[in-house]
């Protein structure tokens, strides 16, 4: 078993409304980047976790987008490994 | 008839619903979150408040909670079950209704009456409202506007499973009537086989004249004659 720590992004559906996003535009604009077409705002949640391997521990994070940490009717997710940690146990 | 109120940490419109429930001549039942057994109620009550603190998205955290295996199994046995406000995220969460409750387009928590129009008067929840009649009704919520893709949009509409939309005092559908964004003004919509309602107002809100508005009463009403007919005819 090794550690792994994953980031899991979840984003707003292309295409769905964001009023986060909108409101954050209309102030980054207002603020005087008016080169900012679009803003989009989502989460980042960060997995540290033991798993046999990096596929491993990257299967697992899908699973839990699906069942738990992304509704699919609203939004994306996109999984990665972001470091391999010093194992606990080792 | 015998109903339960489902509780779940941070539910706070469990008491007002029970209430409710008595004062139509129901026995309700608070059953908390952990419990398990739905088989000796006539129907499911979910409430409204801030389950779980609604971390993550409101209603995904709740709806994972031991007694959501046995509201989905009381719906699948054509139980009838209400959610209100964040008993209907829970609804869209669990998978019982479709789409999902995003948050509102003015990014405000909204807290005030809104009018409702009663699209289908031929539920076991609006059997005592007529068709087209025009309900005041109190909202309270931040995630109220519901959004799905255009497909099960489309199944909603054509199927006739919009049963409450928000409207203005005259029952016409605008944009200003409309608190949240919602998809063509949708404020309560059912499952295809009818017996499972989710809708944003709160009408447990709206059962006594001295709390302004007694429009809420009829849900309840209707619910309990439903479940009274159905019992009589088997």
């Amino acid at each position: 078993m090794s550690h792994y720590r994953l980031e899991v992004r979840v984003t707003p559906r292309p295409g769905l409304l964001d009023p986060q996003g909108k409101a954050i535009h209309h102030s980054l604009n207002s603020l005087g980047w008016e080169g900012v077409h679009d803003v989009r705002v989502g989460k980042a949640i960060y997995l540290d976790m033991e798993a046999e391997s990096e596929d491993a521990a990257v299967q697992a994070a899908d699973a839990m987008c699906r069942k738990l940490l992304a509704n699919p009717v609203t939004e994306d997710f996109e999984v990665s490994v972001v470091g391999a940690l010093e194992g606990a146990d080792s | 008839m015998k109903v339960a109120v489902i509780t779940f940490p941070g539910s706070n419109c469990d008491y007002d619903l029970y209430k409710a429930a008595q004062q139509v001549g129901a026995e309700a039942s608070f059953v908390w979150h952990r419990e398990h057994g739905l088989e000796a109620f006539d129907a499911v009550l979910l409430p409204g408040g801030f389950s779980y603190g609604d971390y993550l998205r409101p209603g995904a955290i709740a709806r994972m909670s031991p007694v959501m295996e046995d509201v989905v199994a009381f719906a699948n046995r054509g139980g009838p079950v209400l959610g209100i406000c964040n008993g209907f995220q829970v609804l869209c969460e669990a998978g019982l209704l479709p789409g999902a409750l995003v948050r509102n387009d003015s990014l405000r928590f909204r807290s005030h009456d809104v009018w409702l129009r009663v699209e289908r008067a031929d539920t076991l929840f609006t059997s005592d409202y007529e068709q087209g009649q025009v309900l005041r009704i109190p909202i309270a919520h931040g995630d109220g506007n519901f959004e799905a893709d255009e497909a099960t949009l489309q199944a909603l509409e054509d199927g006739g499973r919009i049963v409450f939309r928000y409207v203005d005092s005259a029952g016409n559908v605008s944009e200003p009537a409309n608190p949240n964004g919602s998809w063509h003004n949708i404020a309560g919509i059912m499952n295809e086989r009818g017996n499972v309602l989710g809708m944003m107002p709160h009408p447990e809100r709206a059962m006594e004249g001295i709390l302004g508005s007694t429009d809420g009463v009829g849900v309840f009403t209707s619910l309990v004659s439903s479940l009274s007919t159905a019992g009589a005819a088997e």
